[in-house]
């Protein structure tokens, strides 16, 4: 029984990996999970330089999901290469490190940066907002989803996958867009923006007003758009959105994902990565699969 | 460490909307610390997010005893649970009163002052429990006074409310001046207004005073940096001065906390 999966010319042990911002770094779940076990971990998104976030509060549960508005708090990129990047390598896990910027100088400082470390994948994340283009996300323009991606992709010597936003009215555009502009591969969906309003305070329960939807509520979402991109690009998609079981895993390889990432599941029970896993492998075994290759794509 | 399902020995309903609650967690209990909290799931799939809730006190014998207010979802499905029945909790997690009691063995037979307002009255328990020296313990409700009595053998307990029901009328601050407590250091959880007010009063008699802290929470081990308070420090996680409320704290030298 294989479980390896080849994403974008990259070997993972399976398939399973972290969405970007729920695991951290990896370091605050080692005691529960076995970091090695894991198909990869995705870090939080980094940025050229240390970001502050947003006002608290930054999040509320909502059914069967939460919203957030974290506003992309971290590190910056040289304490991240310092301190992050060597502890996963000790845990003997795959990294697939999460980009995020305000500019296109400041993510292709990033990606320089991260393209002489010991990182194997890279991960842009495009639903920043673009302050040169007045604060509207890079990803839900295709002009800027191509531009940037092959500005990225001329600096960066890792693999570099798209992170795209399901904030768009077609989700094909902006993946074909990332395909044209060289992305190795995609990856969605990021969350869905949302509010939700304290009838008792009357005010709005983020500070930030807004804040992006994830969580099981947004699964048939992410698996419509991974059905819909995987059916417009040639290039490998990593999926995610709402993934709590190794069910909700499966649908989306079934729907065109090569590789899948467990975000808000891992708040709910933080070995869901691992029981994600060996839910899979005993999947394979009951139905006689002896490649989870087998599966990638298969409704079509 | 990881989530696990353990028994619930009893329940009781303390007063209005407040329950006490004691729970087989050998595991959680032997490595409980004073100020420490558990996150709490429900089994209800639609609420996802765990609830954080305080260390109140262990037995010794594998009992560790949560107190908590009825508020919403999650603390009305624990409420209405019985004993026998399981409830899913990781723990225990963040740092307590440790660098409290630190300090507190540095000095010289402190006047050691335990503050807790409304349900930040239950983490006082296992902490003034903790460590030995002359103890007041003040407690403010708004009016139903409970746990009270369970203080007594730890120290003098002095009691406030708000619309004069029982003790001192005012709150935690009005409590300490109106007996005349003079204490050198302050372990204090409750309300943010409280906090607030702690953090002034220590200021004014140039006295230490450790806070616990309160914020929406995701992960609750460090992770999704939701929980975040401003910190006069550079936190170890990104050093942009936003500490983690979960795993930096949530007690905190409330000379640290940026109130601001
Ligand atoms: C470190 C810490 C220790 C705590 N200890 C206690 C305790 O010992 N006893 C007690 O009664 N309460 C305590 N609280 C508050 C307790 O966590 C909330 O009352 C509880 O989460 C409410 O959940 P709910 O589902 O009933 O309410 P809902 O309003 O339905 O909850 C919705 C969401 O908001 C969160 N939430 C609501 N109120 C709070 C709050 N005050 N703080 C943090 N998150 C909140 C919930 O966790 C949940 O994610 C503590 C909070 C923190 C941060
Ligand atoms: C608290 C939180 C923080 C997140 N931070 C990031 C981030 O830094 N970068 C990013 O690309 N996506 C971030 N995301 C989005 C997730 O990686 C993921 O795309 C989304 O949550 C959907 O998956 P899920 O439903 O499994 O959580 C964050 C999500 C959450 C809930
Ligand atoms: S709740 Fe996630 S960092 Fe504190």
């Amino acid at each position: 029984m294989n479980m390896k999966v080849n994403f974008a010319g990259v070997e993972f042990n399976n398939p399973i990996t972290t969405a970007s911002g729920t695991f951290g770094s990896g370091m605050e779940y080692a005691d529960i999970v076995d970091l090695s076990r894991l198909g990869a971990v995705t870090t939080k998104g980094v940025a050229n330089i240390p970001w502050p976030g947003n006002p608290t509060p930054r999040i509320a549960e909502t059914y069967g999901g939460m919203i957030n508005s974290i506003g992309l708090q971290n590190p910056g990129i040289d304490v991240f290469i310092k301190r992050d990047i060597p502890y996963l390598k000790e845990c003997g896990t795959k990294i697939i490190a999460n980009v995020c910027g305000k500019s296109t100088e400041d993510y292709c400082e990033t990606v320089e940066k991260l393209s002489e470390t010991d990182v194997d994948m890279l991960e842009i994340n495009i639903s920043c907002p673009n302050v040169r283009e007045g604060g509207i996300a890079f990803g839900q323009n295709p002009k800027a989803v191509e531009s940037i991606t092959s500005d990225i992709k001329k600096r960066s010597k890792k693999p570099v996958i798209m992170k795209l936003t399901p904030n768009v009215t077609d989700i094909t555009e902006m993946a074909r867009a990332a395909e044209n502009g060289g992305a190795d591969a995609i990856s969605l969906i990021n969350t869905i923006t949302g509010m939700k309003i304290d009838i008792n305070r009357r005010t709005f329960a983020l500070a930030n007003k807004t804040g992006g939807l994830s969580g099981p509520a947004i699964h048939p979402v992410a698996v419509r758009m991974v059905y819909q991109a995987a059916n417009s690009v040639n290039i490998p998609i990593l999926g995610m959105g709402g993934v709590v079981t190794y069910e909700d895993a499966i649908e989306l390889m079934m729907a065109g994902a090569t590789m899948v990432a467990v975000g808000t599941a891992n708040f709910n029970n933080p070995n869901a990565t691992i029981e994600i896993i060996d839910g899979i492998a005993d999947y394979m075994k009951r139905t006689g699969i002896n490649d989870i290759s087998e599966i990638i794509g298969c409704v079509k | 460490m990881n989530k696990k399902r353990y028994q619930i020995i009893s329940k009781e309903i303390i007063a209005n909307d407040i329950v006490s609650m004691w729970i087989n967690a050998p595991d959680i209990a032997d490595k409980s610390a004073a100020g420490q909290f558990v996150s709490v799931y429900c089994d209800d799939k639609s609420a996802l997010l765990p609830r954080p809730i305080s260390i109140c006190d262990t037995d010794g014998k594998g009992g560790l005893r949560l107190v908590f207010k009825i508020v919403g979802k999650g603390t009305k499905e624990l409420s209405d649970k019985n004993a026998g029945d399981g409830v899913d909790i990781l723990g225990p997690l963040g740092n307590g009163f440790g660098e409290a009691f630190d300090k507190i063995k540095d000095m010289d037979h402190p006047d050691i002052a335990f503050v807790g307002g409304g349900v930040g009255i239950p983490p006082m328990l296992i902490s003034s429990k903790s460590i030995k020296g002359q103890k007041n313990i003040i407690l403010g409700y708004r009016d139903v006074t409970f746990m009270n009595e369970d203080f007594s053998e730890y120290g003098n307990v002095f009691i406030s409310t708000e619309d004069g029901s029982a003790g001192v009328k005012g709150n935690v601050i009005d409590c300490i001046t109106k007996n005349n407590l003079s204490p050198d250091v302050i372990l204090a959880c409750g309300p943010l207004p409280m906090l607030k007010g702690i953090k002034k009063y220590s200021e004014e008699n140039n006295i230490t005073a450790f806070v616990s802290l309160e914020e929406k929470m995701a992960c609750g081990i460090g992770a999704c940096l939701a929980c975040v308070c401003k910190s006069n420090e550079t936190d170890s996680h990104s050093m942009v001065k936003n500490k983690r409320i979960c795993k930096d704290g949530p007690v905190f030298d409330v000379k640290e906390v940026d109130f601001t």
